[in-house]
């Protein structure tokens, strides 16, 4: 099968690939990088579950061909901790009880951390527009609004 | 119950530092050497004649190992819980998702196109989409062999003389009610791996919430294939969600096993979520016919039930979910006389299972929403006829539940009072109020012979320790109550604690995460064994300081005299003196907890649970009358838990069960067309995002139940269980039309709104 060559810089490092034409980022990302914080769960772009970030813009890796992002940084919730530290937003998810099950809590992270990323004092409504994108069924949400909120405190 | 260290704290879950760092291992996580994708192929048709079919195309493709078709699976191997399930089907469709092949190849890509290239000829017919319909003379049967698409099923509850009391009853309201089918929606999708080793001994990579019934189930299917003997463990991934999803062993699962001993490989099967919506089982749909009776005073005479359920094709849990109906039907508040009839009715609908409230959720829809209409009829405050009735402590209900600890007059007045009840009500149009209650067991749910769970604790030299429980962790954090539980009894730090859960092969057995019964149940365990391992490092540590045991105490990881407080010694150095040393010991323990409740008699009664949790969900609405869109104001959801251990991840509970009740009351609604699902995925099939999450209020009412562990009851599953009727008598408030067909649409208000302006111009 063709395959196509793809240079990406993956959570700062760069790695050059040959994936299929049609394969998805979140394919590359999972069958051959191993990083599997990011998740398959409706292959729609309707549920945020793999939500990463593409040169800082959250993105549903299901619905991006590995080809589109060539030279891109992508940034995966492996990406996030500092040495052993985890991300503030991962520290406040955790501590706020904002997981439960976790499957939506990578796509939940990174969402949270493009918003900080481009407004460091969201309002909360300004929160709500955007975790809106992604679905979580186990929480209710109320505490995943609350780690934002006390992340964008600190 | 004071000073209390790590029980009742606000402890976040064991588990989240891995889930946050995106390094949790979930089914679709795990790859073994060697493994192979497995898919299946599903029907065309919901009700046909399988003529023909051929995979001779599909063989020849590069990448497949194996296919399978029924021929394959042992004959007359049934799955369900009437075993009515072939789990692949051989001469007859008789609904959508029906299996009817399967294949193993090296990679996704290549099982998919193999399926395709499966060629089967079907000759159609007519189906059966209604229970109604199905329940007529003359109509088709779906299982000849049972002769009725009525299930033989005795659902039948008498208690008293309902007659009798409707000839003495003051009022009387009769209404009848319907529910939809909605779905789990767990994000991570199902899924597992089937390994055999060189002995054919079965390792499956699964996400089941019920690890030792599945083992049993798995056990039994291996004899089947002739392989007598054989060990099955269970090894449980991290968990994406339950919610009742994983209570039963589906077809995919014997399909995976199948495969697996045909290739002599892992197969791995993992469900797309086009998959999860219609080849997994939902919450059924119900047709509930109520009359509930009160005398002049306000206090219920009587309340009678007739429900029928459409099945669908074949049975699991969800043809059992009348027994835990009849729970609210005969407890919720104090009725004395009760009758319950249900059928349940076979269609070629899709087959449902338990979902978060089993059953429970569709009978306090009917009860409270016509509980607001006797109010009405008897010209009483809708407040004060459930303080009229509400539960108490001491009583025996109709159905022989005893009640111990019980805190629904105090969810009530919670409620009433944050609500703002008497100012709000029925005076501002357009605005209104309504509450409604619940009652589900708490203390376990003796559904088997057995509701037990086992506990295992080993402590190291240095005061950790291993827990090894029964319990699986679904996502709710029971990992996290039981190791508050065990570090509270031993007087260690909760880091200290290690909770494995999830492999059949070290962990002892549990009947399952459902019932709301692992806080109880598996938290008891935990106590027992705790407990146990307490009083040996008192009993070691008291011929040390020479002090009875009752005068010793652990605190901080040190033990000390609570008589002299200069004596005192860290726990890891007594550990280590009885270790190592001739005839030394290490430190373990095991306690296997059955709760003391009953199995239900032939009459359906008996004390099923060892307690009871109640609730109370209060909300204030503002209704759209040109739209017909319903806005929730505010939200109170009271609820008795006993002893909140960890008021975090009980508030986690209350919120998502509350926000999963409203998605049921106002929007979630699978659409079957002619027994095909036309809304699967969540672009139509819409669950609640952020944007939908009213002002919610968790209240927690803690009643200190006597045989909980630190006096706690469940609460997985009360949560949804008002939301329902609460939003409905909030509506009527604010505009005097009654829902009683979920979900409440803003079409369905409009329509009811446009028909009752109707009435008013006539």
């Amino acid at each position: 099968m063709k395959t196509i060559k793809v240079m990406l810089n993956v959570n700062n490092e760069k790695v050059t690939l040959q994936v299929k034409p049609y394969e998805t980022l979140l394919e590359t990302l999972r069958e051959r990088l191993s990083l599997t914080g990011a998740k398959e769960s409706c292959s729609l772009g309707s549920c945020g579950a793999c939500t990463v970030l593409v040169n800082g813009t959250p993105m549903r890796s299901c619905l991006i061909l590995t080809p589109e992002v060539e030279g891109a940084s992508i940034t995966t919730i492996e990406g996030l901790k500092n040495g052993e530290k985890l991300h503030p937003l991962q520290q406040a998810f955790m501590e706020k009880g904002a997981v439960q099950c976790g499957f939506c809590t990578s796509g939940m992270i990174l969402t949270a951390k493009a918003l900080l990323d481009r407004n460091k004092k969201p309002e909360k409504r300004d929160i709500v527009k955007t975790m809106s994108s992604n679905i979580c069924r186990c929480t209710g949400y109320k505490k995943i609004i609350e780690a934002v909120e006390e992340t964008s405190k600190k | 119950m004071e000073n209390l260290k790590v029980v009742g704290k606000k402890i976040p879950k064991l588990d989240a530092p891995l889930k946050a760092a995106g390094v949790a291992q979930y089914i679709q996580d795990i790859k073994l050497p060697g493994m192979l994708y497995g898919k299946i192929l599903y029907s065309k048709y919901p009700h046909a004649n399988i003529l023909k079919i051929d995979t001779s195309k599909a063989e020849k493709l590069a990448g497949v190992k194996a296919i399978v078709i029924a021929k394959d699976m042992p004959p007359n191997f049934r799955i369900g819980f009437m075993k009515d399930n072939p789990p692949l089907k051989s001469k007859k469709v008789l609904s959508i998702r029906d299996e009817i092949a399967a294949v193993a190849a090296t990679s996704q890509e290549i099982a998919e196109e193999a399926l395709s290239l499966i060629e089967v000829e079907y000759e159609e017919l007519p189906g059966i989409f209604d229970p109604l319909e199905a329940m007529k003379e003359g109509a088709p049967i779906l299982h000849e062999e049972a002769k009725s698409n009525v299930l033989k099923l005795p659902w039948r509850l008498v208690c008293g003389d309902v007659e009798k009391a409707k000839d003495e009853s003051a009022y009387i309201a009769e209404d009848t009610f319907s529910t939809q089918w909605v779905t789990h929606c767990c994000l991570g999708t199902s899924g597992c791996i089937a390994h055999f080793d060189m002995q054919n001994n079965l390792t499956l990579y699964s996400n089941t919430q019920i690890p030792s019934l599945a083992q049993n189930d798995f056990v039994e299917a291996l004899n089947a294939f002739g392989l007598k003997n054989r060990r099955v463990r269970i090894i449980q991934a991290v968990i994406g969600g339950g919610f009742g999803s994983k209570l039963d062993t589906y077809a995919y699962e014997y399909i995976a096993i199948l495969l697996a001993l045909k290739t002599k490989k892992p197969v791995k099967i993992i469900f797309t979520r086009e998959e999860e919506f219609f080849a997994t089982s939902p919450r059924q749909c119900t047709i509930t016919k109520i009359s509930q009776g009160c005398d002049k005073e306000g206090r219920l005479t009587f309340r009678e039930v007739e429900m029928i359920l459409d099945n669908g094709a074949y049975t699991s849990w969800g043809a059992t979910t009348p027994s835990v109906m009849m729970l609210p039907i005969s407890s919720l508040y104090k009725v004395p006389n009760v009758k319950y009839t249900a059928k349940c009715v076979y269609t070629n609908n899709t087959y449902c299972q338990a979902m978060r409230g089993y059953g429970n959720p569709q009978a306090t829809f009917a009860i409270e929403s016509n509980l607001d209409q006797l109010a009405e009829k008897a010209d009483i405050d809708p407040l004060e006829i459930r303080r009229i009735n509400a539960n108490e402590p001491g009583e025996i209900t109709p159905q022989r539940f005893k009640i111990t600890s019980c805190g629904m007059k105090e969810c009530i007045e919670e409620v009433a009072k944050r609500l703002n009840w008497k100012e709000k009500r029925g005076k501002d149009k357009g605005r209104g109020v309504g509450m409604a209650s619940l009652i589900h067991v708490g203390g376990g749910a003796r559904v088997y012979k057995s509701d037990g769970c086992g506990t295992i604790i080993k402590m190291d030299d240095f005061g950790k320790v291993d827990v090894f429980t029964g319990a699986s962790d679904i996502g709710q954090g029971s990992d996290t109550v039981i190791a508050q539980i065990v570090a509270e009894v031993l007087g260690i730090p909760i880091e200290d604690v290690n909770v494995i859960n999830n492999d059949t092969e070290v962990c002892p057995w549990d009947v399952g995460v459902h019932a709301s019964r692992t806080t109880f149940v598996a938290g008891n365990a935990a106590l027992g064994a705790a407990n146990r391992i307490r009083q040996q490092i008192l009993d070691a540590a008291s011929k040390i300081f020479e002090e009875e045991p009752s005068n010793l105490d652990i605190k901080d990881s040190i033990i000390f005299s609570t008589k002299n407080s200069e004596k005192s010694i860290p726990l890891g150095k007594v550990l280590r003196r009885i270790h190592y040393t001739t005839g030394g010991k290490m430190l373990m323990a095991e306690y296997f907890y059955d709760p003391a409740n009953e199995n239900f008699d032939k009459e359906f009664k008996g004390n099923l649970s060892a307690s009871y949790a109640y609730g109370t969900h209060g909300v204030e609405v503002e209704v759209d009358k040109e739209t017909g869109k319903v806005k929730i104001l505010n939200y109170i959801a009271a609820h008795d838990v006993g002893k909140a251990i960890n008021p975090l991840l009980l508030e986690g509970q209350i919120y998502g069960g509350g926000l999963q009740g409203i998605g049921y009351a106002l929007g979630e609604k699978m659409i079957y067309k002619d027994g095909r699902l036309m809304n699967g995925n969540f672009l139509d099939y819409k669950i609640p995002t952020v944007k939908d999450v009213p002002p919610i209020q968790p209240v927690i009412v803690e009643t200190e139940e006597k045989e909980g562990p630190f006096g706690a009851k469940g609460i997985g599953e009360p949560g949804l269980v008002p939301t329902a009727p609460a939003i409905a008598n909030a509506i009527y408030d604010a505009i005097g039309v009654r829902i009683k067909d979920l979900p409440i649409t803003p079409e369905k208000v409009l329509a009811a709104i446009k028909a009752k302006e109707g009435e008013k111009k006539i």
